[in-house]
């Protein structure tokens, strides 16, 4: 009877805390970033056109020898503008990253910024109708998709890379990878 | 006065009919049903980017792709669950308004019961209680017995 009514007398603080603890972590959780639905699946399937010469082309076959990074971005996105400087550091540093050319005005635009701010892909493809964005299940620009080795999805980014997200937890999710691969 | 009311809002309603109208257009659909089936679909399927809005309503570049594409599927004859199926494993179970039964959400619907069930309980215990009947120990009994008597007097 005693073990009964601190049941009853205490449950209900028990329960009170562990909504007040489930709440507090949704305080600080980002509604917009949405994870994506091709985590730990491999890359789905596709063909595309080289950025600079519409005549070159690319399947998925190239995403399958990672790890390597896979970048949405377009002209008309500034976070992308935001995020350029710190993704040809990081190709400087050796990180091979792949350019999706997400929906621009024009190939001619595209094409003109990576020659003015400088091209930090190692293979820049061309996507004007969204198709491979699509399969990928791109909802905006810049997005980031981290794939292992074996061309499997292992996480995705929603905004702009910049030093400080990368050395506290992209460059953690790279590094990884990199050592799987070994 | 009124008639002014009443020009502003055949106008308004003008507005809406013909804007909801438009997404249709470009559309050729081969049956009525096929019709229903796509108005249908473009309600129930979620917008991730412009979020709480379905792809009817969202005038965002995504969910124009995602009309397109459901109205080509619808074309090439498949079915509501293919085209739903197709857009999960894209977009997640977030975009689609009915969330499947599983482990994670079963919470949604049993949740609220068990705290009925947990509200019952605890008003079940609590008149049960106060009804139990009091057990005299020997000297309440004589202590009773006692002002009885002494009442009587």
């Amino acid at each position: 009877m005693t073990k009964f009514r601190w049941l009853i007398l205490f449950g209900p603080l028990v329960l009170f805390a562990a909504l007040v603890v489930f709440l507090l972590k949704g305080l600080g959780s980002d509604p917009t970033e949405l994870d994506s639905a091709l985590i730990d699946e491999p890359v789905p399937q596709f063909e595309a056109s080289d950025l600079y010469d519409t005549e070159v082309l690319y399947d998925q076959s190239i995403l399958q020898e990672g790890p390597v990074l896979m970048n949405v971005w377009a002209t008309w996105c500034p976070t992308c503008r935001a995020e350029h400087e710190f993704l040809n550091e990081l190709a400087s540093r050796g990180v091979p990253i792949v350019g999706l050319n997400y929906k621009d005005d024009s190939r001619q635009k595209a094409v003109k910024w990576l020659n003015t701010l400088g091209d930090p892909y190692v293979i820049n493809l061309f996507d004007p109708k969204g198709k491979i964005a699509f399969e990928f299940g791109v909802y905006g620009a810049p997005e980031t998709y981290f794939i292992d080795h074996k061309g499997v999805i292992r996480y995705r980014h929603v905004g702009d890379v910049n030093q400080r997200n990368w050395s506290n937890k992209l460059q953690g999710i790279y590094q990884q990878l990199v050592e799987e691969a070994k | 006065m009124i008639r002014g009311l009443l020009v502003a809002f055949s106008a308004v309603f003008m507005l809406v009919f013909t804007a909801s109208a438009e997404n249709e257009n470009s559309y050729q659909f081969e049956n009525e049903q096929q019709r229903a089936t796509y108005r249908q679909l473009i309600k129930e399927l979620r917008c991730p980017k412009c979020q709480n809005q379905n792809i009817a309503d969202s005038n965002a570049p995504l969910a124009e792709d995602m009309r397109d594409r459901t109205y080509q599927m619808l074309k090439e004859g498949q079915s509501r669950e293919a085209i739903i199926e197709f857009m999960v494993a894209r977009y997640g179970d977030f975009v689609h308004y009915q969330p499947p039964f599983t482990t994670i959400t079963s919470i949604l619907w049993w949740g609220p019961l068990f705290i009925v069930i947990i509200g019952i309980g605890t008003a079940v215990g609590l008149t049960r209680k106060k009804k139990a009947a009091v057990e005299l120990t020997q000297e309440e009994r004589q202590r009773l017995e006692q002002l009885r008597k002494s009442g009587d007097e």
